[in-house]
């Protein structure tokens, strides 16, 4: 099982680049990507305000002179006003969820979608995947980066793609089995509910061909890779990206597992302190920033993309130069990430201020009772509104789950509670009852 | 002790209720006490017959589907409390209740509950060990002539 | 060589020479193919081989195109039988692709690609977009649904190597799709021609007037539609409605596709060659008859397929079309000869249902799929009439009957279907059998 390591597991030699040539050829690019990016309106008037151009930039230190950059930022000049090139050049659009209806888009030309799908297959060759495998998909396609980004990662390397995408995970099972995939990609949790349900259809998980698995889209933990890899029989590897700097492929283990790389030749990373913004030192968690260095369409310097993590500098042994980052390990805002899906509890009350009839008290409460993400949102009704006709309840909760489907895409468990029951506390009201994490702590 | 009541499954739908009950009525059945429980799509008729045997053949015969549940009756003073009693008692038992539903007849100061619950059995026993007074289903069918 | 070309909107694009290649240039090319493809599914796939052996033909045998009809039928029910690899002609490391649509029982149906079929594929379906009037600079809002069901990823390769902006942004989600075509000033989209008219009112109660946006073009599939459709969808969207054609077994969409004289789909016969037979006796039509469609893949690699049966019911144009393509056209596709619906773009077989049903009730109940339209959205009901055997007096237990029967259903099709209980002898029965399908769409 172990062969692989040594065995052809570097897709690009760039991976194993000397320190001193990969600082040298990222303070080039942080160069050509801020000539690029000084048109676009937003990092004009920052450039401007800090009185630093490209020629002012002359180690990569200077890179903390630069503004940062936020997902408000982005959403305020929606859709194209990040944009640094032609609208003609966009070869494709990918989109995350917003804290309002109004997600943030991502734009790629020909050539970024090229370099992304090097990137995957970057992390997919150092995680086992060779061209004779045949990969099975379960992530959602779409304006997610998700789905799309591994997919063309596979197909790069060569491999067979089964672009399963999501839901229905009996019929996922069932093409697992019949067509013997080798890899399988999805969230973690969503792989542990594909093992419970093959357990339940009475067939051991371990039985299916599945030899490599790369989770991403969600955080997990040191136990679910224990549990998985020990119910599945199979490696599990973990990645990380997001849509803003490109999606999966900013950083992926490497057959050691301990941490993962971030491909520096393509972004320079910072790990600062989210209260004083200044870097934290070596091994210490602090939130990650990102500065892309060779995207074209839509290049963003010092991204703070809220995810704690922390990063390391040592050599690792498998010969990959690039820094390692940790699992993320918390965020430094309310997001909750449901079945691999970003939701803000902003986008359940917009959901409910849609429906006529409901207080605007709720709790949204997050559990994993299997192994699949549960969501349940207890919604107080209106005195008003209070029907004894079971069904008149009925349709409301059913409006309501409808609307918060159509906001967020997530199926949720809709629980209509009695005016004045739920808790209210003094000042902010406590939406998220997060029994996961709770969990997570213990 | 225990009292065979007729559950129909009717669709949810203008029209659906006056059916059944007409096909009673042509049979010269008469129903004692009834309750709907229902849902945006379909609900379930609940009767209470003293020819109860008989009243199923006639609704299967008119194209309904019919099942005959056990439920217990309970007489019950009407007056403030007097159901908070036994609710209590069923309560303390542990006895878990499926549904009920309550009707008064002909006297004024009584009232009759109809209990569902899983197993009715045990909780009979536990209201009379109570004083709490199960009514058979002849009683009840007198009582309602 | 003298293209005459037509098409009105945007330049000719040199990827689709081969709609205009001189028709006895067409015909030895399809001919040379035809012969390979026969011989690749003879050495290769056991299951031609033996109908061919049994029809004491060989590939040899095929000297002209005329000699298509020496050569057995494929049916749906042999992609069942010889799932899932039964029918490859090529070993899974030269596999790069497969998708998966819906069969006749619970089984789905496996289709496979080399990087050569990926490229074939990707080629009809800049083709297809071409006759439709996009080209480069175009922002295509690909809102097929994107994974197994071939749709999405084959509009999707096309609308990447046509050079234009592609928003992958797959079904569902109407608000959100009008949100984007308005802001990102799409100027065409991809999708069944239902979910557009569904689009277009709900954009009327957004207050967006799609027919002020600047989207001009429609490349409509996956399901059945008329003109009446088309009248409604071109003046009430202001947009070009144009009818495409194509089946996951063949290759997924690109198998046909109108042009801007929108009077029949042209058949990409380099690629794909069409024959009409009458459905009883199996007898080639000529012509302008009409008939269910067989399709012979040309070109493909991983999963050829032989003279398969559509089961599709059209006729072949023989006039030559004002656009200038030599390609021949087909009519709009009206009718099958099975029992098959389609629902949101998804294929549905009652044997399907009737499966799920069973799987719950242990027996097979009454029922009747009912099929509606409301503002463009397909809706499936299916009614289960209540037994004695399942009725319960608890309304928990019964709504957990229906939410049951409701999943089954779903895990079967993949869509969201409502499922209605109802009372007992109030499905029609016609003649012992009863009528199952229901359809009061206004197609």
């Amino acid at each position: 099982m172990t062969d692989f390591v040594t065995d052809n597991s570097i897709w690009d030699v760039a991976e194993t680049m000397p320190l001193d040539q990969l600082r040298e050829l990222q303070l080039h690019r942080l160069r050509r990507t801020l000539e690029r990016v000084a048109e676009v309106p937003f990092y004009k008037e920052a450039f401007a305000r800090s009185g630093v151009t490209s020629t002012k930039i002359k180690t990569l230190d200077d890179l903390r002179r630069l503004p940062f950059t936020t997902k408000k930022d982005l959403r305020d000049h929606y859709p194209l006003g990040f944009l640094a090139v032609g609208r003609d050049k966009v070869a494709r659009f990918h989109g995350s969820s917003g804290t309002t209806g109004k997600p943030t888009f991502v734009a790629y030309t020909n050539e970024d979608l090229n370099i992304w799908s090097d990137l995957c297959a970057r992390f997919l060759v150092g995680g086992g995947l060779r061209p004779e495998h045949t990969v099975h998909i379960a992530f959602g396609y779409g304006l997610f980066t998700g789905g799309f980004g591994l997919h063309y990662g596979v197909e790069r390397v060569g491999a067979a793609v089964v672009p399963a995408a999501a839901g229905n995970t009996r019929r996922q099972i069932m093409l697992i089995r019949d067509l013997g995939a080798d890899v399988l990609v999805c969230t973690p949790s969503y792989a542990l509910n594909i093992a419970e349900t093959t357990r339940s259809t009475g067939i051991d998980p371990k039985e299916l061909s599945l030899k490599f698995a790369h989770f991403g889209g969600e955080p997990w933990t040191e136990d679910m890779r224990n549990q998985i890899e020990a119910g599945m029989g199979l490696l599990a590897f973990n990645n990380y990206g997001l849509s803003e700097v490109i999606g999966p492929g900013v950083s992926g283990e490497c057959p050691v597992r301990n941490g993962m790389h971030i491909q520096e030749d393509h972004f320079i990373v910072e790990c600062v302190n989210p209260e004083t913004l200044e870097p934290v030192g070596e091994g210490e968690s602090g939130e990650l920033i990102f500065t892309t260095l060779t995207r074209q369409a839509m290049p963003v310097i010092r991204y703070r993309t809220r995810d704690i993590a922390r990063l390391y500098h040592s050599p690792c042994p498998c010969g990959r130069t690039g820094v390692r980052m940790s699992r993320v390990v918390g965020r430094t805002d309310d997001m909750l990430i449901i079945r691999g899906v970003n939701v803000f509890p902003s986008q359940i009350e917009e959901a409910l201020l849609r429906v006529e009839g409901t207080a605007p008290h709720y709790l949204i409460e997050v559990g994993r009772p299997g192994t699949l993400d549960e969501v349940t949102v207890h919604v107080e009704v209106r005195p008003e509104n209070l029907s004894d006709k079971m069904s008149r309840m009925q349709e409301l909760r059913n409006q309501i789950d409808r609307e918060i489907q159509s906001i967020t895409g997530l199926r949720v468990k809709v629980n209509l509670v009695e005016p004045q029951t739920l808790e209210r506390f003094v000042g902010k009201a406590k939406r998220v009852l997060d029994h996961r994490t709770e969990k997570n702590d213990a | 002790m225990k009292i065979n009541q007729l559950s129909v499954f009717l669709e949810n739908k203008p029209g659906q209720l006056s059916e059944p009950c007409r096909a009673l009525a042509k049979a010269g059945i008469n129903i004692l006490t009834l309750s709907l429980a229902d849902t945006q799509q379909f609900g379930i008729m609940r009767l209470i017959i003293r020819d109860w045997a008989k009243a199923k053949a006639v609704l299967e015969e008119a194209g309904s589907v019919v099942k005959i549940t056990e439920v217990v009756a309970i007489e019950v003073e009407d007056h403030p409390g007097g159901l908070a009693d036994i609710l209590e008692a069923i309560e303390h038992g542990g006895f878990n209740i499926e549904y009920m539903y309550a009707f008064t007849f002909g006297r004024e100061d009584k009232a009759v509950l109809v209990f569902r619950f899983d197993d009715p059995d045990p909780v009979i026993k536990m209201l009379q060990d109570n004083g709490i007074s199960v009514i058979n289903g002849v009683d009840l069918y007198e009582q309602g002539q | 060589m003298a293209i005459l070309w037509n098409d009105i909107g945007g330049k000719f694009n040199p990827a689709c020479s081969s709609d205009y290649l001189p028709v006895d240039q067409l015909r030895t090319l399809q001919l040379q193919r035809l012969r390979a493809v026969a011989r690749r599914a003879y050495d290769r796939v056991k299951m031609y081989r033996k109908r061919m052996d049994e029809k004491s033909v060989t590939p040899d045998d095929i000297r002209s195109l005329d000699d298509i009809t020496k050569l057995p039928f494929t049916v749906k029910i042999d992609l069942r039988d010889t799932y899932p690899f039964g029918l490859f002609a090529c070993g899974i490391n030269e596999v790069v692709r497969l998708h998966a649509s819906s069969g006749t029982t619970g089984k789905p149906i496996v289709v496979a690609y080399t990087a050569e079929d990926i490229d074939v594929w990707t080629s009809v379906m800049v083709r297809t977009f071409a006759a439709c009037g996009c080209g480069q600079g175009d922002i295509i809002q690909n809102a097929y649904g994107y994974g197994l069901f071939t749709g999405g990823l084959g509009a999707h390769y096309g609308a990447e190597a046509l050079g234009a902006t592609v928003i992958p942004i797959s079904g569902g989600n109407t608000d959100r799709q009008i949100m984007v075509m308005k802001d990102f000033g799409v100027t065409a989209i991809s999708c069944t021609p239902s979910y557009f008219i569904h689009l277009i009112e709900r954009a009327g109660e957004l207050g967006v007037d799609i027919r002020n946006l600047p989207i001009k073009a429609g490349i409509f599939g996956a399901e059945p539609w008329t003109e009446a459709m088309r009248k409604y969808i071109e003046s009430a969207g202001n947009i070009k409605a144009y009818d495409i054609y194509g089946l996951s077994e063949i290759i997924g969409p690109g198998v046909a596709s109108e042009c801007s004289d929108q009077s029949g789909l042209h058949i990409f016969e380099d690629h794909f060659y069409p024959e009409i037979i009458d459905p009883e006796t199996g007898d080639p039509l000529p012509d302008g008859t009409e008939g269910e469609l067989v399709l012979t893949t040309l070109s493909k690699k991983a999963m050829p397929m032989i003279r398969y049966r559509t089961r599709d019911i059209t006729s072949i144009i023989q006039e030559p079309c004002p656009c200038g393509r030599t390609i021949r056209k087909i009519r709009r596709i009206g009718r099958r000869t099975d029992d098959m619906f389609v629902i949101r773009g998804v294929n549905v077989f009652p044997s399907q249902i009737e499966e799920a049903l069973l799987a719950v009730e242990g027996t097979l109940p009454h029922y009747q799929i009912v099929l509606t339209r409301e503002k463009g959205l397909d809706r499936i009901d299916v009614q289960v009439e209540v037994s004695a055997d399942v009725f319960s007096d608890e309304i928990r237990l019964m709504e957990d009957l229906r939410a049951k029967l409701a999943r089954s259903i779903e895990r079967m099709l993949n869509i969201r279907v409502d499922v209605r209980l109802v009372e007992p002898h109030t499905i029609e029965r016609s003649m012992g059998k009863a009528k199952r399908i229901i359809d009061k769409r206004v197609i």
